[in-house]
């Protein structure tokens, strides 16, 4: 039979950065084939070339044997391709109906096709088991609904072969058991589906083969069945997973953050985080994994003082910092609370600001760079000449803009902010996310010495790998809540199931 | 904004330098359009406005407006807002100043008036900026629409107290009294006689307006304010991380921005009419605009920029004399071109001149100061 | 009493017409994503060129199309610094605006030398009312006959025109395939990329019915309503005509009616000027003149319900690198 998608030396490059580098790839008809890779190592540059979202710079496309030419997304969907992208394509303030036929209209006016589209739809969900309100309004669904309205616009261009871009990565663990037998509902009805994940637990569940991608190249194509899991870590990492670090025992010490009763609510009054008490002490790492969107970022910045808890108290250092600290990152900071966000772009760093600048950001404030009104710019910048020699950060240039520096050097910089201004807790986000392996190394080190020292880290990070290697107290976040806590030894496996909300479940 | 893959110097010089350059050339097609010689508009243009004593005092009494306007559109610039008020400031502002010198001009000399009419003027600028700066704030209300709305509220509010409450009762004129020597500005004409400036109304606004310009380079890059402004502006979310609060600096900042709109009518009324007049803003604060994206919001830029408007205000006049056809409103169509090509088509060069240095070399970017 | 309401509604009718081409205008290119405080500078321009394409030519119709055009070209200018080169919609507005005042006066002195005017037009250069069947005959029946002879009856084509935009609109927007893309890419540009379409030649689209209306808009006012061009002569109905498309939300037929509201106090300054209401006393113009703006300030700011703009407005689209 022939396959249904043949990639043939794909090659994609962004500026110097070479996403894709001579990518060989063939997926059979029917079948559940997954992409596996790190953050960054070229699956989404991969899919969109094939969904004709981005043009190769070299390589051939062949669809059911034959070579085509996806120069944007219509000629993608006239191949029968559809994608379910990680953020959802879809006007929030339409109808489901409205979603589904935009694009397909069916004519100059909307009447005879939103009729048809409407009994399509009728038809798809029987078919694929995929139920939703075709009347509802989009942005109004929940999440998992949201998605499948997504399946159903691909279904509705009449795609066969269908790509789902981290499908899971906003799904409750229920959903995406959900989704997973939908997906082998339409494999069993002859569809193609590709599935793009980091999830190894997912390729391991629902998947017929499985290629694994790093560092933009394609690493291997195997059967699920005659792999493991480690198997499949290995080769997306290139070694064997994370080096171990040399970290001896924790010596916790007196508790620097107590957090009682956190209770976060959003302006739509949707509970994100639910009733988290948590205590960490100086001198230990308190680990905080789980999957993302659980509700651990915010957390993170309800400590920060970014958001505003509804209910609980937050003490640092034994003062209770809730009462006047709350929704106010200045004064947490002032009790000695650093914060290295998890989005260093979005909010730990200014990238259109000189590197010294945003060596001091958050701390602009302090006299130590300038009396009263001004800033005193030698201070500061002595200041980043120093933090960029102790943290080897280069280029070694603080006047430079902070958006030419590589994704490892900018987190240094946001590391060494934080962590030069000596805190009595760290509040640490996915520390790791975006950073070369060598930079990775050098900030694991960091906080482990940091540790040493006598301070306390809260780590949140979605990397399982990364929480049981550098923390000393695991605990789980499902749903908002705190579920479980462990030691770092703890087994993958019972960890993924905490972060799967099972014990839970079974425990209700 | 900038991708940091230009060399500094193409960044800040280059790259607005020809769009400036397309602006004025496009210019020139529309002289040429009209049937003038646009080299001889230029020339005569050039000769009017710096040519003679009278001409240059002229000028500088015009750019003393911009820098004002100029400088309050850079302000808000760099929190990221769009002051589009200006016009509507200053024009308050001017109410401030004429309280000021209608108060105090009978009593006192204008040395111990113009502090305060500094503080009237500045304080009922800002004061008209802080209702749109609240509502963006706490209420989410986009600032360039309430900032416009209030444009043309100030225009009824300032017609309705002129005609109703302002003028002398036996006057049928919509304008203040005239103010006495105590409300009036020194002309430089008078300080400085061997200057040969005519009757240039160039006074001592122009000296605040250059004083405006240092203490604004100072606060936007000297100052923790002037930090977390440009943190705000440049990323907002960045700036709540780093405990700026919103609310506070897109206020503050509006704050700064109207005051210095309305330090504008200091030049106006206190300097030049020695009176409160309808409309005395006469577009002045949208010129601010275009002298703010042409100077790249740096007070360096808008002095420049502001004598170059200058230049054309007070060439255009002249040029309007020699050559009818060529009247004051080509000003308004070159000031049009300079927002276009300045502003909104800032970037279409830029690919351009990305590709061209590319192949030069890549080279490290420092920053912007 | 009575003939004095039917004949401020009249005016209002007159007086709103001109607002309502320039909201729905804007309603296709904000609905859309693109803002445009450039209305005003398009109805300028149109106006300009109604007024001189009517006067050279003596033909109302020859006016009305170098009216579209003007208008076509700026928002040309407008979609291609906005959509083409992705810059600021708001300084692209200014910048329209702008030109449109330096370049209507400019071109009207250099062409007719009458201080920035335009001839003044014959007959045939302007649109005449039309009288609707029948309301002569019925005139003198009480009520009615004067609702439908005065307020009905006797307006020239383009008012007609306007109110029939209206429902027009409504159908475009809410009914074709083209009103779904423009109301989708205007919430989510991403997602009509990914569907497989254009959002630049959907948005330019957009701005170009937006620039058609906007002369319509133009001619009214130097052919229609008046005989001849004269400087500035749209002195902000433009942003009076954002106002009322902020104020109706982003919808046609609310827009409809806050342009008749603004018409409304427009004509009432209009009649009310040096007269006293009663209980109140003499009312300043001022207020009414200021009403509209202070009302979609209030409005603005969530007093009276909430506009809330279309979600990618203001933004231009970059395809995100993942």
């Amino acid at each position: 039979m022939t396959p249904a998608i043949e990639l043939i030396g794909i090659d994609k490059s962004f500026g110097a950065v070479r996403a894709n580098r001579d990518i060989d790839l063939v997926v059979a008809k029917g079948s559940i084939h997954g992409i596996v890779g790190e953050n960054g190592a070229g699956k989404s540059t991969l899919m969109s070339i094939l969904y004709g979202f981005y043009h190769a710079d070299r390589g051939e496309i062949r669809i059911d044997g034959k070579p085509v030419v996806l120069n944007d997304s219509r000629a993608a969907i006239a191949c029968g391709i559809g994608m379910v992208h990680q953020h959802f394509m879809l006007v929030d303030n339409f109808t489901v109906l409205e979603n589904v036929v935009l694009g397909a209209e069916g004519g100059m006016t909307l009447a005879r096709g939103m009729a048809h589209a409407r009994k399509e739809l009728q038809r798809l969900a029987d078919d694929y088991d995929l139920k939703v309100d075709v009347d509802a309004e989009v942005g109004r669904l929940p999440v998992g609904a949201q998605q499948r309205v997504e399946i159903l616009k691909a279904l509705f261009r009449g795609a066969d072969i269908l790509i789902l871009d981290e499908p899971t990565g906003v799904l409750t663990p229920p959903e995406a058991d959900h989704l997973f037998r939908i997906l082998r509902v339409l494999r069993d009805q002859g569809k193609t589906v590709l599935l793009i994940t980091h999830k190894l637990r997912e390729i391991m569940a629902v998947t017929d083969m499985v290629s694994v991608m790093r560092r933009g190249a394609m690493a291997a194509t195997q059967k699920t069945s005659e792999t493991t899991p480690e198997r499949l870590a290995e080769l997306m990492v290139g070694r064997h997973v994370l080096l171990d670090i040399d970290k001896g025992p924790a010596h916790p010490g007196r508790p620097v953050l107590e957090v009682e009763g956190l209770t976060v609510r959003d302006a739509r009054g949707v509970t994100l985080v639910d009733d988290v008490s948590l205590t960490v002490r100086a001198g230990e790492i308190v680990g905080i994994a789980g999957v993302s969107g659980n509700g651990q970022s915010e957390l993170l910045e309800t400590i920060a003082g970014i958001r505003r808890p509804q209910r609980g108290s937050i003490r640092v250092d034994g003062r209770d910092v809730t009462s006047d600290g709350h929704g106010d990152p200045a004064r947490m900071r002032a009790a000695g609370v650093g914060h290295v966000p998890e989005d260093r772009h979005r909010m730990g760093l200014v990238n259109a600001f000189a590197e010294y600048e945003n060596a001091v950001l958050g701390y602009q404030d302090d006299p130590k760079y300038g009396a009263g009104a001004f800033l005193d710019i030698d201070a500061m910048r002595n200041d980043a000449r120093e933090k960029i020699e102790k943290y080897d950060i280069r280029p070694p240039s603080c006047l430079l803009r902070t958006a030419s520096f590589s994704g490892g050097n900018q987190q240094k910089i946001v590391l060494a902010r934080e962590i030069e201004r000596d805190p009595v807790v760290l509040l640490v986000g996915q520390p790791t996310r975006g950073v070369d392996i060598g930079a990775i190394e050098f900030i694991h080190k960091r906080l482990i010495e940091l540790r040493d020292a006598g301070k306390g880290i809260l780590l949140v990070s979605v990397e399982l790998d990364e929480i049981r290697m550098i923390s000393d107290k695991v605990l789980v976040m499902f749903d908002g809540r705190l579920v479980g806590e462990r030691t770092a030894d703890a087994s993958e496996r019972e960890l993924g199931l905490m972060m799967a909300g099972i014990e839970q479940e079974a425990a209700e | 904004m900038s991708t940091g893959q230009l060399p500094r110097w193409v960044d800040y010089g280059l790259l607005p330098a020809i769009n400036v350059a397309v602006a004025f050339l496009v210019s020139g097609l529309v002289v040429l359009l009209i049937g003038e010689n646009p080299l001889e508009a230029v020339r005569i243009l050039l000769w009017g406005s710096l040519g003679f004593g009278e001409g240059v005092g002229f000028t500088l009494f015009y750019a003393t407006n911009f820098m004002f306007t100029g400088l309050a559109v850079a302000v808000a610039f760099h929190a990221g807002l769009f002051n589009i008020g200006g016009e509507g400031q200053a024009y308050v502002g001017g109410l401030g100043v004429a309280l000021a010198c209608l108060a105090l001009d009978r009593y006192v000399p204008w040395w111990v008036t113009f502090p305060v009419a500094i503080a009237g003027g500045a304080l009922f600028g800002a004061a008209w900026a802080f209702i749109p700066a609240w509502l963006q704030a706490k209420r989410g209300s986009h600032i360039v629409i309430t900032t416009i709305m209030f444009n043309f509220i100030a225009a009824s509010l300032m017609v309705y107290l002129l005609v109703n409450v302002l003028a002398p009762a036996s006057s049928m004129q919509p304008e203040t009294r005239t103010f006495e020597a105590g409300g009036r500005l020194p002309l430089i004409r008078e300080l400085w006689p061997s200057l040969e400036l005519g009757q240039a109304p160039l006074n001592l606004a122009f000296v605040l307006a250059l004083a405006a310009c240092g203490l604004v380079w100072l606060l936007i890059w000297r100052t923790k304010l002037g930090f977390a402004i440009r943190t705000f502006g440049a990323n907002p979310t960045a700036a709540v991380y780093a405990g700026i609060s919103p609310v506070r600096i897109t206020v503050v900042t509006m704050l700064i921005s109207g005051g210095l709109a309305g330090l504008m009518a200091i030049n106006e009324v206190m300097g030049s009419q020695s009176r409160l007049l309808i409309e005395f803003t006469a577009g002045y604060g949208f010129v601010g605009i275009a002298v703010a994206l042409m100077g790249r919001a740096h007070p360096l830029g808008i002095l420049f920029a502001s004598v170059l408007f200058g230049m054309m205000y007070q060439g255009g006049a002249e040029l309007a004399f020699e050559k009818p056809t060529i009247t004051r409103d080509m000003i308004i169509v070159i000031q049009g071109l300079v927002i276009l090509f300045a502003g909104a088509l800032e970037h279409m060069f830029r690919p351009a001149l990305e590709r061209l240095f590319a192949t030069v070399g890549r080279q490290p970017v420092p920053a912007a100061e | 009493m009575f003939e004095t309401l039917i004949l401020t509604l009249d005016s209002t009718i007159r007086l709103s017409t001109p607002l309502l081409f320039a909201c729905l205008a804007g309603l296709y290119s904000e609905r859309s994503g693109v803002f445009d405080i450039g209305l005003e500078g398009k109805m300028l321009a149109a106006a300009f060129a109604a007024g001189a394409a009517a006067g050279v030519t003596g033909n109302a119709w020859l006016g009305l199309a170098a009216a579209i055009a003007a208008s076509l070209a700026l928002a040309l200018v407008h979609g291609f610094a906005c959509i083409t080169h992705r810059g600021n919609q708001i300084v692209s507005g200014v910048a329209i605006n702008f030109l449109a005042l330096g370049l209507t006066t400019l071109l009207g002195q250099t062409w007719f030398r009458q201080g920035g005017r335009t001839p003044s037009l014959s007959v045939d250069g302007r649109f005449q009312s039309l009288v609707l069947p029948g309301a002569e005959a019925l005139r003198d029946v009480p009520v009615i006959g004067l609702i439908y002879s005065e307020l009905l009856s006797g307006h020239n084509i383009l008012v007609y025109a306007a109110f029939l935009a209206v429902p027009l609109s409504w159908w475009v927007l809410f009914r074709t395939r083209f009103g779904l893309r423009l109301r989708a890419v205007g919430e989510n540009p991403a997602a009509v990329d990914t569907a497989g379409i254009s959002v630049v030649w959907l948005r330019y689209r957009a701005v170009l019915c937006c620039g058609f209306l906007c002369g319509l808009a133009g001619a009214y006012l130097s052919i229609a309503q008046s005989a001849g061009f004269i400087r500035d002569m749209t002195a902000g109905k433009g942003f009076i005509a954002l106002a009322a498309l902020i104020f109706a939300k982003w919808k046609p037929v609310p827009a409809m009616f806050a342009c008749l509201l603004f018409g409304f106090l427009d004509a009432v300054a209009i009649r009310l000027q040096g007269q006293s209401l009663l209980g109140i006393g003499e009312v300043p113009v001022q207020v009414f003149q200021a009403l509209p703006y202070i009302l979609t300030v209030i409005l603005l700011a969530g007093f009276i319900g909430r506009a809330v703009p279309p979600r990618a407005g203001g933004v231009a689209y970059v395809k995100e690198r993942t």
